[in-house]
């Protein structure tokens, strides 16, 4: 009677719709590097791999396939089960995150069936994806501690002082954006933004909050670690950070949840300040084709704009070189903190006297 | 005193206004440079399939050269040797004997003849010192090797191939 009682249809959706964005995320991810590799050579007017494949296009799998092969080193002195814990807990957190992005519209059946494109539409999804992103950083912070190697722990601690500073300025900036939207949710957030123009304004939240965007882009690029921010791993001052010590593929999870983190993050950008999957003109193209077919076409215009995101973080990374520690520290305190609680003080004024 | 160059510039070090403070419009300026690079042709030249045109003066591998009817020109006389600078040629001579007027021009021939390759700077000299225009430079460079012995190179790997011979 238990097994009877429990809907097994719902648990199969659930688990196809985990594995397809799982699989896409880790996907996107791999091609990440080989994006970041070609971008990257663009801009320095050289040509990026080209050998493997065509237009190096098999580049990632082979650079995988090598980690696979190369020997695993665990140092003599290194704490092993958090040696071990930490490349697992960065990739892990990474892949969590993406439980909560609405990657579509709902898709109602004809027997009247609701598939939400959605692993869990909990009412807390901002809070969710901030725990789970929070978490991340220990992934970083227990692998350069238990590297016990000075270089490792001062990546690991750069890196855990830079995500406390600014993941409070992204949270307050933040709250600017739930204080318009009203509810946690994801789901909710990405309605809201319906279509593109209504009521002679917006309907994007970037719109709504410039600033507040601004704010969290910055953070972003803080929280992933990633250049001008890239300070746990600063190539030219701590040989490689938080991974000296780390070989294999405990190195490949370490550089690949960076991608996945990168993927999962400009999906959740993309959601909270550029609508998501709502797109200009989009009621006239839901009456003219059928559920199915705009629920796909809803999805592949959020993966066109995460593309998109993704290589505005790339452009970012070749363009800007790394911020000096006190530099950082100071942009993170002095400026964002306090630029985030003016545009919440801000946008609270205007959501009592203007709006009202 | 009067300046050598036109070149100098002073430091400013003022403070930065609040324009440059912001950082976002230099940002914008940066990403406008990098972004437009993306458009331009690479400077890459991928090198097996594409080759840049050596020099016409290159001087590369030398090549021991035959007559128009496929016989050796070299007679041995050691004068390349003697204007090596390196000391990276070393030869034997040897007597021609009855029924090998096919094979070498001159009475006397060079029964060994090497080039250590390691040694050479492919200065060229040997080339102009030849009376029998019998040496030359040609347009290829030294194959890479894991050996300092295959540098050495012999007379079999310098004779280009006789053209009156069919394989």
């Amino acid at each position: 009677m238990l097994l009877m009682s429990i809907d097994w249809s719902f648990i199969i959706e659930k688990l196809i719709l985990i594995s397809v964005i799982l699989g896409a995320s880790l996907g996107v991810a791999t091609y990440a590097t080989w994006g970041e590799r070609k971008v990257a050579a663009w801009m320095q007017d050289r040509k990026g791999p080209s050998r493997a494949g065509p237009f190096g296009l098999l580049q990632p799998i082979a650079d995988g396939i090598k980690l696979f092969f190369k020997e695993e080193i665990i140092p003599n002195d290194a704490n092993r089960f958090l040696f071990i814990l930490g490349p697992s807990l960065a990739m892990l957190t990474a892949c969590m995150a993406s439980a909560v992005v609405p990657w579509g519209p709902s898709i109602e059946l004809e027997s009247g069936r609701v598939i939400a494109l959605q692993v869990a539409d909990i009412n807390i999804g901002i809070l969710y994806v901030f725990g789970v992103v929070s978490v991340g950083v220990y992934g970083i912070m227990l692998g350069g501690w238990a590297s016990n190697n000075k270089y490792s722990l001062m990546g690991s601690v750069r890196a855990a002082s830079q995500a406390i500073s600014y993941e409070l300025a992204m949270g307050i900036s933040l709250i600017a954006l739930l204080m318009m939207t009203g509810t946690l949710s994801l789901a909710e957030i990405v309605n809201q933004q319906h279509g593109f123009w209504e009521n002679g304004w917006f309907t994007w939240n970037v719109a709504k909050q410039p600033l507040g965007f601004i704010i969290f882009l910055v953070c972003a690029f803080a929280e992933l670690n990633r250049a001008p921010f890239d300070l746990p791993e600063a190539e030219s001052e701590l040989v490689a950070g938080y991974h000296t010590e780390y070989s294999s593929m405990k190195l490949g999870f370490y550089l690949f949840a960076e991608y996945v983190n990168l993927f999962i993050s400009s999906a959740i950008l993309i959601t909270l300040f550029f609508g998501g999957y709502n797109f200009p003109f989009m009621d006239q193209v839901a009456g003219n084709v059928s559920p199915v077919v705009f629920s796909i076409i809803c999805v592949l215009v959020l993966l066109t704009k995460t593309i998109m995101m993704i290589l505005f973080f790339m452009f970012i990374r070749w363009t800007i070189p790394r911020f000096r520690y006190d530099q950082l520290m100071n942009l993170g305190w002095k400026s964002l903190i306090p630029l985030a609680l003016v545009n919440m003080l801000i946008t609270g004024a205007i959501i009592i006297w203007v709006l009202n | 005193m009067q300046e050598l160059t036109n070149k100098r510039v002073a430091v400013d070090r003022k403070p930065m206004t609040f324009m440059e403070r912001l950082y976002i419009p230099t940002i914008i300026k940066g990403l406008f440079i990098t972004v437009g690079h993306i458009f331009k042709k690479p400077a890459t030249i991928s090198y097996p399939e594409q080759q840049r045109p050596f020099s016409p003066v290159f001087r590369g591998l030398h090549i021991l050269n035959r007559d128009e009817q496929g016989r050796e020109r070299c007679t041995a006389c050691g004068l390349c040797a003697l204007s090596c600078p390196a000391e990276a040629i070393t030869m034997e001579a040897a007597e021609r004997t009855k029924g090998e007027e096919h094979l070498y021009r001159e009475e006397k021939y060079a029964a060994k003849y090497e080039i250590n390759m390691l040694r050479c700077i492919f200065c060229g000299l040997c080339e102009e010192a030849c009376p029998k225009d019998a040496i030359y430079l040609s347009e290829t460079v030294a194959q890479a090797n894991y050996s300092r012995k295959s540098f050495i190179y012999n007379k079999e790997d310098l004779l280009i191939p006789n053209p009156n011979e069919t394989h």
